[in-house]
């Protein structure tokens, strides 16, 4: 065990130490639910909904739990992790939809190829039936 | 001031995150990031399809603290649905007649949709102005069409479609 980390740990107050954890240990079993999603739904529609839990809660609770971490060990505010926050917040929406369409489209130009057909209806909806 | 400066809320922002990424506010720092806060905004402005209007801050923070809520619950409900669930999810797309228009307003709302578990945007169906939207376990189509009209595209036409009044 190096010198750092256990000088380092036992300066940490339990009363910090204490959220980190436990904000680090739900953050990992949210990211294990969502990885458990993503192995077990049938279908891609599905397990597409699985990284959507902790690309948003999961990271959220790592990125909350680092800055209490480094804000309480360098006795100032760090708060860059806000732009990892924001940064998440903006690309994952666009990789998700891009994903889907291409799914959706994929599974159209199949459904097409099958029956001989060159509809441009690409849903199913529940109402329509 | 107009010309140098044509969008403050952009320019106030980027000053911000170069000061965050480098963790500091010396002089030196704070001049490059006035630097970028000025030549970013003139360099992408042909980029931009529209200017930006914003109003109403307490909509904003009313809107923030609603989507957050949301998010933390629709995570508990898949994360039970993913344990327990087993086979018996009904996934399904259902439309959406969206009132909105203004591209930054869809943009805001695709990314509220899409951090939140359980719902993917998929597109606004070409040729009208409906959304096609996946939920991860449907229950009932009405009652999403009222949440997300409701609770989501009114308090962003209030934000972003205000200068027709």
């Amino acid at each position: 065990m190096s010198e750092l980390l256990t000088a380092s740990m036992t300066d940490l107050s339990p009363w910090l130490a204490i959220p980190v954890a436990l904000l680090l240990v739900l953050g990992g079993l949210i990211t294990l639910i969502g990885a458990l999603g993503l192995l077990r739904l049938p279908n891609f529609f599905q397990r597409i909904h699985g990284p959507a839990v902790f690309i948003t809660v999961g990271t959220g609770c790592f990125l909350i739990a680092s800055m209490l971490y480094f804000s309480g060990t360098e006795e100032r505010p760090v708060v860059h992790e806000l732009l990892i926050t924001a940064f998440v917040l903006l690309t994952a929406p666009v990789t998700s939809m891009l994903l889907m369409r291409a799914a959706v489209y994929r599974n159209l130009r199949a459904r097409n190829a099958r029956n001989g057909a060159s509809s441009t209806d690409a849903y199913q909806f529940p109402d329509d039936e | 001031m107009k010309r140098w400066l044509p969008s403050p809320l952009l320019s106030a922002f980027l000053l911000l995150l170069w000061l965050m990424l480098n963790q500091s506010i010396e002089p030196a720092h704070l001049l490059l990031g006035a630097i970028l806060a000025i030549a970013v905004p003139l360099l992408v402005a042909p980029l931009r399809p529209t200017p930006v209007r914003i109003s109403r801050p307490f909509t904003i923070i009313r809107l923030i603290i609603y989507a957050l809520i949301e998010i933390f619950r629709s995570c508990f409900n898949v994360c039970t649905l993913i344990v327990f669930g087993g086979g018996r999810l009904n996934s399904q797309f259902i439309r959406i007649p969206l009132d909105l228009r203004d591209p930054h307003g869809l943009a805001v709302l695709a990314c509220i949709i899409n951090s939140t578990p359980g719902t993917v945007w998929v597109e606004i169906i070409p040729g009208s102005n409906d959304l096609a939207l996946h939920v991860f376990d449907l229950h009932d189509a009405h009652w999403w069409v009222n949440m997300i009209k409701t609770r989501l595209e009114k308090p962003l036409i209030d934000i972003f479609e205000q200068e027709a009044p």
